[in-house]
């Protein structure tokens, strides 16, 4: 092989493609398909977001007002499956394209052309699931996770929503194989394995749990497809078939998935701490093994969200105690955190205080996890508000936090200038206040037994519906904030970022100057002592 | 543009992996209307799609392959494209363990609790009275009516060995590849989608001599549900595994391959292997136990 052969076949450095269809629609460059990422998980979290606002308006009162039931639940089920698959999911995906490759000296990612893919494939699905709408009969209405035989009654689009998930699991599998190839064969010589960020570290786990269970959630929903349309009797108890062995199928992807949606924002939570902390991040290996170990035990719990089927109490007792001993090395993460803001010089710009949020408020959702994975305690909480109020800690204050965090930590770098400072600690104060209002209450409303998925309800849960609703109003037009000052500093700010935006930081990202050059590493970097933030380089 | 060496290799942008994602909708939403009855409009979407996926895969592929074949990949590319397989080989296993998860379960557990094993005797004696469960069954309303089941060692025994002399064939020419030996790899490879098409025109026989004689059809209740699903997921591997041979036969037809660089050959070995295992515990837990 000569030696020009291991080259940038015609690109040349620094020159950004020329036009719209050349730049965007046959990218190859990880920032700019990290972008595309970022921009359609906003985009998404406002679509799904406005379908939350229609339900918390209904909800905000008891009686019919807004909505008829049917479309009410059509917004539940689509609000979740946008949030999960079209919000949460890309902009990690996107956290990690722009990311990754800066951080371990890669010139970009492995597979660039498949990473052009991945991310394409998605607007289309969501295309796909959103003209559901417009169909005779409806949009799918049996709630996200699709539970037959509820879900076999929709009309016309149960084969077009199967289809845009079925989208979505490939463009999720691509992403992943992307990731993962990059991360084992692109680290610049000197970030070993055990030196890679924990941003890095947590995203190679979770995209191997992304290629183990996106398959098996296709294989779920091509049964309830075949069930449906070709006479097959998977789900179907005269056939010999089992409603439940849906619900294990699915449960076996979405316990992992779950976690598919929370580690990537440990990882970005382990990122931000240690620089505003200004102090290494506490326990840098057991973080990496609780990680893994998290990764593990999720696929061994996932009829802690089938209790209440009539499971054989063995079962139940087996998925109990697997459930409680997640939270062992959760709470070893939680700790480190902690620990490494101990005694720390700490200062408390936005994305710190993001995180700061992130690790008291996922603990409460870790809390009432705990709560629920009580078989006894489940008993009574399931299918209640308390459970919506469970996964919306995790899931809003929890994965999405940790997204905010990653956004306002990493955009100066992105942008090469700050975002507005004073907006960004309005938008948290404002967001951390309202979302517990939003959601704090729904812990009341289960336990004293309204149950999910219900447009009207009795009078006896009118106050804290209201209280919720209120906060609801609020937490979605803070977020407008956001948007805004996302694009103050993409456009307007006029103040440049230095290469390293934070006093404390400590990592290969810091060493480009900021805004990240179009390509970064076309050699690998060297590593000199001091530039990684954990292990040194031995020399 | 010529580098320093040691330089990292990214190759430039590409048209194809958009009009794969085009092709892809189009394809996803002709089958959804098809599906739904909407005709003429399901199927035309649907052949559109198709046909704009088979014009991107001989755009994408041939790209990759020049390109390869100029020696524009280093080491590092072949490793990632070698990890890429890999990885997707692990996501196919996990596809076929959701369905080879369906056939354990409802076979060890869900029947016998219909049966009223258990803590199902109750939902038997009030629902199900009468029924006995066992393997194969179509339920307790035997959805689909009585029918039998395919002999193991007839037709699945012959489809056995020729996946596995299929296995055996392409290491053989992968073997004569990497000793720089043209002539002998040939006809090895050749063979092997051969083979590989073998299978699937009998396994095609199968089925039609299920529907015809045994009265074995997807409707039969969860035996028919989890053997054709298996074994028609398997099949459509083994043609997709066939095509992939045939297009690397003339590849190495062609002369594409050198003793040290032959990646598309090896993706598509490993490919043929994982098929035949799926195949193996296909034989062992759907036609003899
Ligand atoms: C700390 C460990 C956790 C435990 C012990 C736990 C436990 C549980 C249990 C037992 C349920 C079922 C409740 C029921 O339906 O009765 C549940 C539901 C749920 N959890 Fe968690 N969880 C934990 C962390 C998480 C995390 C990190 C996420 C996401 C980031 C998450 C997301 C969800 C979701 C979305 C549901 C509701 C699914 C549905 O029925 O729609 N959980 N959790
Ligand atoms: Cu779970």
């Amino acid at each position: 092989m000569s030696t020009h052969a291991a080259t940038h076949d015609d690109v040349h450095h620094d020159d950004v493609p020329k036009g719209f269809v050349h730049r965007w629609l046959f990218a190859t460059n990880h920032k700019d398909i990290g972008t595309m990422y970022l921009v359609l998980a906003l985009v998404m979290f406002f679509i799904g977001g406005a379908m939350a606002m229609v339900i918390r308006a209904e909800l905000f009162e008891p009686g019919l007002q807004l909505v008829q039931p049917y479309f009410f639940n059509e917004l539940t089920t689509l609000h979740g499956l946008i949030m999960i698959f079209g919000a949460i999911m890309p902009a990690f995906v996107g956290l990690a394209n722009w990311q990754i490759p800066l951080m371990i000296g890669a010139p970009d990612m492995a597979l660039p052309r498949m990473n052009n893919l991945s991310f394409w494939i998605l607007p289309f699905a969501f295309l796909l699931l959103l003209s559901t709408l417009f169909l005779p009969g409806g949009a799918a209405a049996g709630g996200w996770v699709m539970y037959p035989p509820l879900v076999l009654q929709s009309g016309e689009s149960l084969a077009f929503t199967i289809f845009a998930i079925h989208l979505m699991g490939i463009s999720s599998i691509m992403g992943s194989i992307n990731i993962i190839a990059t991360i084992l064969n692109l680290r610049a010589p000197g970030v070993d394995l055990l030196k890679m960020p924990l941003f890095v570290w947590t995203w190679l786990i979770t995209a191997f749990l992304l290629i183990a269970v996106m398959p098996v959630l296709a294989g779920a929903v091509t049964m309830l497809l075949t069930d449906k349309y070709f006479g097959t009797n998977f789900f179907n108890a005269a056939g010999g078939g089992d409603v439940l062995l849906y619900e294990h199928i699915f449960w076996f992807f979405g316990h992992p998935e779950v976690y598919v949606m929370i580690l990537p924002a440990f990882g970005v939570i382990s990122e931000v701490i240690p620089t505003f902390a200004r102090k290494p991040i506490f326990g840098y290996k057991p973080m990496v093994y609780a990680t893994a170990s998290i990764a593990f035990l999720s696929f061994i719990v996932w009829a802690h969200h089938m209790f209440t089927v009539g499971l054989p109490v063995g079962a139940q007792l087996f998925f109990m105690y697997a459930t409680m001993l997640i939270s062992v090395p959760t709470g070893v993460k939680v700790f480190n955190w902690v620990a490494t803001m101990w005694k720390g010089s700490m200062t408390f710009e936005t994305p710190m205080l993001f995180a700061v949020a992130f690790v008291i408020l996922f603990t409460v959702g870790g809390f009432s996890g705990l709560m629920l994975g009580l078989v006894p305690a489940d008993y009574q909480y399931h299918n209640s508000y308390f459970v919506v109020a469970h996964f919306h800690y995790v899931l809003v204050t929890g994965a999405a936090f940790g997204i905010m965090t990653g956004v306002y930590y990493w955009l100066p770098k992105w942008t090469g200038h700050m975002y507005s400072e004073r907006w960004g600690k309005i938008h948290f104060w404002l967001s951390v206040i309202s979302v517990n209002v939003l959601f704090f209450p729904m812990h009341f409303l289960g336990l004293a037994g309204m149950p999910r998925r219900i447009p009207d309800y009795n009078v006896a849960f009118a106050d804290w519906n209201m209280v919720s609703s209120i906060g609801g109003f609020v937490f979605g037009a803070t977020q407008l904030i956001f948007v805004g000052n996302i694009i103050y500093s993409v456009y307007f700010a006029k103040s440049r970022a230095p290469a390293r935006v934070w006093e404390g930081a400590r990592g290969l990202e810091w060493e480009v100057p900021s805004p990240a050059p179009h390509h970064t590493y076309s050699t690998p970097p060297e590593i000199r002592p001091g530039m990684l933030a954990h292990g040194d380089v031995a020399h | 543009m010529s580098q320093q060496a040691g330089a990292y290799y990214v190759p430039h942008g590409s048209r194809w992996p958009i009009i794969a994602a085009v092709g892809l909708f189009i394809f996803m939403w002709g089958a959804a209307h098809w599906l739904d009855g909407i005709e003429p409009e399901g199927p035309l979407l649907l052949a559109a799609g198709a046909a704009i996926l088979i014009f991107m895969f001989f755009g994408w592929f041939g790209e990759v392959a020049r390109e390869s074949m100029k020696g524009l990949y280093s080491d590092q590319v072949d490793l990632s494209f070698r990890m890429g397989m890999m990885w997707f080989i692990f996501s196919e296993v996990m596809f076929f363990g959701a369905f080879f998860g369906a056939l354990f379960y409802s076979r060890g557990l869900q029947v016998p609790w219909l049966a009223g094993e258990g803590h199902g005797a109750l939902t038997n004696l009030y629902l199900f009275r009468g029924y006995t469960g066992g393997w194969p069954t179509n339920g307790p309303d035997a959805i689909g009516g009585v029918f039998q089941t395919v002999p193991p060692w007839g037709e699945p025994l012959i489809n056995t060995l020729i996946l596995l002399s299929s296995s055996v064939t392409v290491t053989i020419a992968h073997h004569a590849l990497r000793d720089g030996n043209r002539r002998r790899m040939l006809p090895w490879l050749v063979a092997t989608p051969i083979l590989g098409m073998l299978f699937v025109f009998l396994q095609a026989r199968e089925y039609m001599d299920a529907y015809t004689h045994l009265n074995l059809t997807l409707h039969s209740g969860i035996y028919g549900a989890t053997f054709f699903m298996l074994t028609g997921f398997h099949g459509l591997h083994v043609t997709l595994g066939s095509i992939m041979l045939w297009v690397i036969a003339y590849r190495a037809w062609r002369g594409h391959f050198s003793k040290e660089h032959h990646f598309a050959f090896e993706a598509v070995a490993w490919y043929w292997h994982f098929v035949d295992i799926v195949w193996l515990g296909l034989f062992l837990f759907v036609y003899i136990i």
